[in-house]
């Protein structure tokens, strides 16, 4: 009970400006985390690559239901049949067993059936199986990417159109950063990449956008009238949003990961493997960096931006010979908020209708 | 101050606007009353089936990929796909001019025969057979020399044939009708030089399964040839009669295989022909089907091949709904706890919005045959998150607002002009996702899109005509205005400074406090 009052409270003294991280201020710590976390991905990508499903490089899938098969006796079946290259078996749950092989020839396929059928005597029809042509995988692909630069180009004009072009800059980068960071994740770690995890990126990217836009809305709303006051600089502006946002993007992310980790949960847990499990995994991941870059990366690259504007330029001039002290950026003192914010929002409400 | 007057007029439109959402949901209801769409249409994959998807094959030769010819072909497989009498069995092409695909879904546990079914060209040629072996690598050379017009290329090739070899049980339909080629059984136990074609599928009029009358047992196809066809049947039959075995063979080729090679012993004038070949009743009824619907224009190469048995497709869509439920659960309990009261604004609206789901699934499903699929389910699942995402977007501004000193009445109003404008350009960013996803989608991932994009829209509409305006009609309400501690807008839950105005502040009543505002 204690924790979760202080949490309230928290975020009451978060938007007052009474407490504060300094987020923006600290841009270079957080460029360097993710410049690491960039790295490693490059390098794990480059080294150990990403394990492709069937859906990509084309083959096949058998699953069995039947409890009581072991992984041999599934293999020395599939194995008898002769079939070229490479077969994976593995148990899933207690009364599945899947079989993966390469590319296999309708013939070959029917007799892994076959096969199949005799060993364990099921039902050829209780038999799931996914067959992948080989060119299959490019086409996929193809589409797959087509779709990302398609949804980058179209957010970055729609996001530029309603906000400002460097929001959308910020925006699309912070993007960026995430499926990076998933990708390597995934190459590091070795999971599975079928079109349900490619889904998944996608979907992150509108998710990672949506929180971005929660925060960018908020700064554009604490920077409209900084010129005029002069009171603040446009980092100091864009911290007192990120914290006043802190609480709310925290929020939507626990409340977007529930459904997904209850997917999760149920996907991984019950079905064993598949679409739901692939989907939610990229989604769970992808949500956790995407929240880190909506706080910790758009903004700070929003300000780095903005900052280097000659107008800005002049405000944080302005800002330091009125006496505030330098440091103004690394600690917002709790009253020059507080006492800025009430004032200063009235009239701008009455305009605003 | 102009907010009063704003807050006045908005106040008196929340019965408005949820006369409105009664009337859509009503609207949508009778629709699918209407239509008779009580239930969804599940996916193959929730109820079990098999899916194919057909990806045209680019070759050099005269079968050009054309628009017209892929048309052309799916009409050609959907009658194949009907034949099989199965309710509710689909065949459509996704994707735009020659860059499309043939999806074939059939419910059911049909499996391998509609895989089979769907995928040959049942390209039917009659060819004259001028030389045969044994289906193994380095037969038959000495056999095919004598025989006029075949070269060293074809001989070489015939040589070095090998039937056991699966690749060349492929049935690729490639066999030019003007060559001389040279082709395996369907069994892969002899092989062929055969003359270039005479009587070919297009001239074949009808195609009949049954029963051979002379065994009683054996399952033949019976062919009934068109005039032009009766012709040519007629001369090819009266030309080989007459000639030394193997020459008197003629081949019945399918998609490049040899079904069979029967001796001919007298002319047949007509106009008919029986395939024999060692036929199950499935499969005769199968050839006859294929062969009376024509050969496809194209040849096409399976791009993927899904079969779900029913017990899957009944595991997945348990999963999902569990799934969907208990993150509808952890949604609830985490709204509950954090927003109190307000909390149950956030499980009505998530009720609303799941009812106007079903009731669009439904209609969608009736009106334009969604069907909805496991990655539907998780695509709906997701959104619950963005959905309840919106309603936090809206919740914390009021809290803000209210922070900044006004009352909870018209923090619901100013918060609301603000929220609205975030929450519309983060859902237009959903929309585009869903948009651009659907359309650069295949297969499944189509239907994620699909459901998340429904899902977007409906979150407006509800947080619209829903969440809004019972917030609006809330906070006229004591327990709210006046900051019970349960109500989710207690001077603890916003922390509201409580040293210096804060215990005074709740027992405040509206009006003193929104002119304490003033006074600032």
């Amino acid at each position: 009970m204690s924790t979760k009052t202080g949490n309230r409270r928290l975020g009451a003294r978060l938007y007052s400006g009474e407490k504060s991280f300094n987020i923006i201020g600290r841009r270079k710590t957080w460029y360097s985390v993710s410049a690491i976390f960039i790295l490693v991905s490059m390098g794990a990508l480059l080294f150990s690559g990403l394990s492709l499903g069937i859906e990509f490089k084309g083959g096949s899938s058998y699953t069995v239901n039947k409890s009581g098969i072991s992984v041999e006796e599934a293999r020395s079946a599939v194995e008898s049949t002769g079939i070229p290259g490479e077969v994976i078996v593995q148990k899933i749950g207690d009364d599945k067993i899947r079989i993966q092989t390469g590319t296999l020839t309708t013939a070959q396929s029917n007799g892994v059936e076959d096969a199949l059928v005799k060993a364990f005597s099921v039902q050829i029809e209780s038999i799931d199986t996914q067959i992948i042509g080989p060119s299959w995988g490019k086409e996929i692909t193809k589409k797959a990417l087509y779709g990302l630069f398609g949804f980058l180009l179209v957010v970055i004009i729609f996001l530029a159109m309603t906000f400002e072009p460097k929001m959308a800059l910020a925006a699309i980068l912070a993007v960026i950063h995430d499926v990076f960071i998933t990708v390597g994740i995934y190459a590091l770690v070795g999971f599975d990449v079928t079109p349900a995890t490619i889904i998944g990126f996608l979907t992150i990217m509108g998710y990672s956008l949506y929180d971005t836009v929660v925060v960018f809305d908020k700064v554009r709303e604490n920077t409209k009238s900084i010129a005029a006051t002069g009171k603040s600089t446009y980092s100091d502006a864009a911290n007192l949003a990120v914290n006043q946002t802190i609480v709310r993007s925290i929020n939507t992310s626990i409340i977007a990961l529930l459904p997904v980790a209850s997917i999760l949960f149920v996907g991984a847990g019950l079905l064993g493997a598949g679409t739901l499990k692939d989907l939610s995994l990229s989604l769970f991941i992808g949500l956790a960096v995407g929240t880190y870059s909506s706080i910790f990366i758009a903004p700070p690259f929003l300000a780095s931006l903005r900052e280097k504007e000659p107008a800005m330029i002049a405000l944080r001039k302005r800002v330091e010979a009125r006496g505030a002290t330098p440091a103004a950026v690394a600690t917002v003192t709790s009253a020059r908020p507080v006492q800025t914010r009430g004032p200063r929002n009235q009239p701008k409400r009455k305009g605003r209708k | 101050m102009s907010t009063p007057s704003k807050t006045v007029k908005s106040s008196g439109r929340p019965a408005r606007a949820l006369a409105l959402l009664a009337v859509l949901i009503l609207g949508l209801l009778a629709t699918a009353l209407v239509q008779g769409a009580t239930s969804l249409r599940l996916g193959l994959d929730l109820r079990g089936g098999t899916s194919v998807t057909l990806q045209p094959r680019a070759s050099n030769d005269s079968n050009k990929i054309t628009a017209e010819a892929i048309d052309q072909a799916v009409s050609i497989i959907r009658q194949r796909v009907n034949s099989l009498g199965v309710a509710e069995s689909e065949v459509s092409s996704q994707g735009s001019g020659t860059n499309r695909q043939i999806l074939i879904s059939v419910p059911g546990d049909s499996g391998r025969r509609v895989v089979d079914l769907v995928g040959q060209t049942a390209e039917l040629r009659f060819r004259q057979v001028l030389a045969t072996a044994v289906g193994l690598p380095g037969t038959g050379t000495e056999t095919a020399t004598p025989v006029a017009g075949v070269s060293a290329e074809v001989n070489a090739a015939f040589a070095a044939l090998d039937c056991t070899n699966p690749e060349n049980l492929q049935g690729t339909g490639a066999d030019a009708p003007s060559e001389l080629v040279v082709a395996c059984d369907r069994q892969g136990s002899s092989k062929f030089i055969l003359a270039p074609a005479e009587v070919l599928g297009q001239q074949v009029s009808k195609a009949e399964y049954g029963v051979d009358q002379q065994t009683g047992t054996q399952y033949i196809v019976s062919l009934t040839f068109n005039g032009e066809g009766t012709k040519a049947f007629g001369a090819l039959t009266a030309r080989v009669t007459s000639l030394p075995s193997p020459a008197n063979q003629v081949a019945i080729v399918l998609d490049g295989l040899v079904v069979s090679a029967p001796s001919i012993n007298e002319a047949i004038p007509s106009g008919s022909a029986q395939i024999t070949g060692s036929f199950t009743k499935v499969e005769a009824e199968d050839l006859a089907n294929v062969l009376k619907y024509g050969a496809l224009p194209l040849a096409f190469d399976r791009g993927e091949v899904q079969q779900v048995s029913p017990t899957l497709g009944a595991d997945q869509l348990n999963a999902g709904l569990l799934a969907g439920l208990l993150g509808l659960i952890l949604v609830f309990l985490f709204s509950i706890f954090y927003y109190r009261a307000l909390g149950f604004v956030t499980v009505g609206s998530l009720f609303i919005a799941g009812g106007l789901l079903y009731l669009t699934y439904a209609v969608l499903g009736a009106w334009i045959g969604f069907t909805l699929t496991l990655a539907g389910i998780a695509g709906t699942i997701v959104s619950i998150g963005t959905t309840a995402d919106s309603f936090i977007v809206y919740f914390e501004r009021i809290r803000d607002e209210v922070r900044e000193g006004r009352t909870l009445r018209s923090a619901v109003e100013s918060g609301w002009a603000r929220a609205r404008r975030t929450i519309i350009v983060a859902d237009m960013v959903g929309l585009i996702c869903a948009v651009l996803l659907y359309f650069f989608a295949v297969g499944g991932v189509r239907g994620f899109a699909f459901a998340l994009g429904v899902t977007t829209v409906i979150d407006l509409i509800v947080i619209f005509f829903f969440t809004k305006p019972m917030l609006t009609l809330i906070a006229k309400s004591k327990f709210f205005s006046s900051g019970h501690r349960f109500s989710g807008f207690s001077a603890k839950s916003i922390g509201l400074k409580d040293s210096a105005d804060g215990n005074t502040k709740i027992a405040q009543t509206n009006d003193v406090k929104s002119e304490s505002v003033e006074a600032n």
